[in-house]
């Protein structure tokens, strides 16, 4: 699931699927984390508390990636990821 | 037991087959929905593993906060019969190149290390121990990351406004 994420982040040129591909990234990291807490080191919550903790990250970047996303589209009117060329000059 | 086997087995099939196909088509609607299944199949897999508390967390935040703004972001910048055109033939054969060679690795390392299974007690993870340990500062607390996470979040709420609010004339 982590590669699929890695795919879809290097495949896609459209802004929003690049987002989606990092939410998969992030899911995959996070269940990784529980599973190993539960399994190997069930009288800890060290994973778990991890795993929260990246929810939270990824929530916050997703609302601020969608802002940025918003105004991107107002400057531009497209969410192609390289027509947005114009920061680069 | 075996009732948890087939659950786990079919959840992960959700998971690979919906992420896959969220990865791989072409409008971006189904895509979104297609994120949506994933993320309710892994917070399936953390009811399995008896983290109740996490998979609510899952279940509410992702898949309802992030997937609904996900898709009013599509439906404000795009058009529902939008189909985005096919990837560049080398950029598709690298990415799958890569990522099927990295996830060799991965399963290669994973067959060949011997985990030690746990002979720990188990801790109970209800909502009680949950929030014991993230508030207590000595050992097994986690108010630091508390802290800095919830600051996190307020910068990142107040800068997203600040970002999609309309500029003003000068």
């Amino acid at each position: 699931m982590f590669f699929i994420g890695v795919f879809g982040f290097i495949v896609r040129r459209n802004l929003i699927t690049i987002l989606m591909a990092i939410e998969l990234i992030l899911n995959s990291v996070n269940l990784n984390f529980v599973t190993f807490n539960r399994y190997l080191y069930p009288d800890k919550l060290e994973g778990h508390f991890f795993s929260i903790i990246v929810i939270a990250i990824a929530a916050a970047e997703t609302s601020v990636a969608i802002a940025l996303i918003i105004n991107i589209y107002r400057h531009f009117a497209s969410i192609e990821a390289n027509k947005a060329k114009q920061l680069k000059y | 037991m075996s009732l948890h086997i087939l659950m786990f087995c079919l959840f992960s099939a959700i998971i690979i087959v919906f992420s896959v196909m969220s990865v791989l088509s072409r409008r971006i609607l189904r895509a979104a929905v297609y994120l949506l299944f994933v993320l309710i199949a892994t917070s399936g897999l953390y009811f399995i593993l008896d983290y109740h508390f996490l998979a609510g967390v899952q279940l509410t935040i992702y898949a309802g906060g992030i997937v609904v703004l996900i898709i009013f972001s599509i439906l404000l910048t795009s058009h529902i019969s939008y189909k985005f055109e096919k990837p560049n033939k080398w950029v598709f054969l690298a990415a799958l190149f890569i990522a099927i060679s990295g996830s060799a690795i991965t399963i290669w390392s994973i067959l060949n290390f011997e985990f030690k299974a746990a002979t720990n007690p188990t801790i109970p993870s209800d909502v009680r121990t949950i929030g014991l340990q993230l508030v207590e500062s000595g050992t097994n607390g986690y108010a630091l990351p508390f802290e800095v996470i919830s600051l996190l979040l307020l910068a990142a709420m107040i800068g997203s406004i600040i970002i999609a609010k309309k500029e003003e004339k000068i």
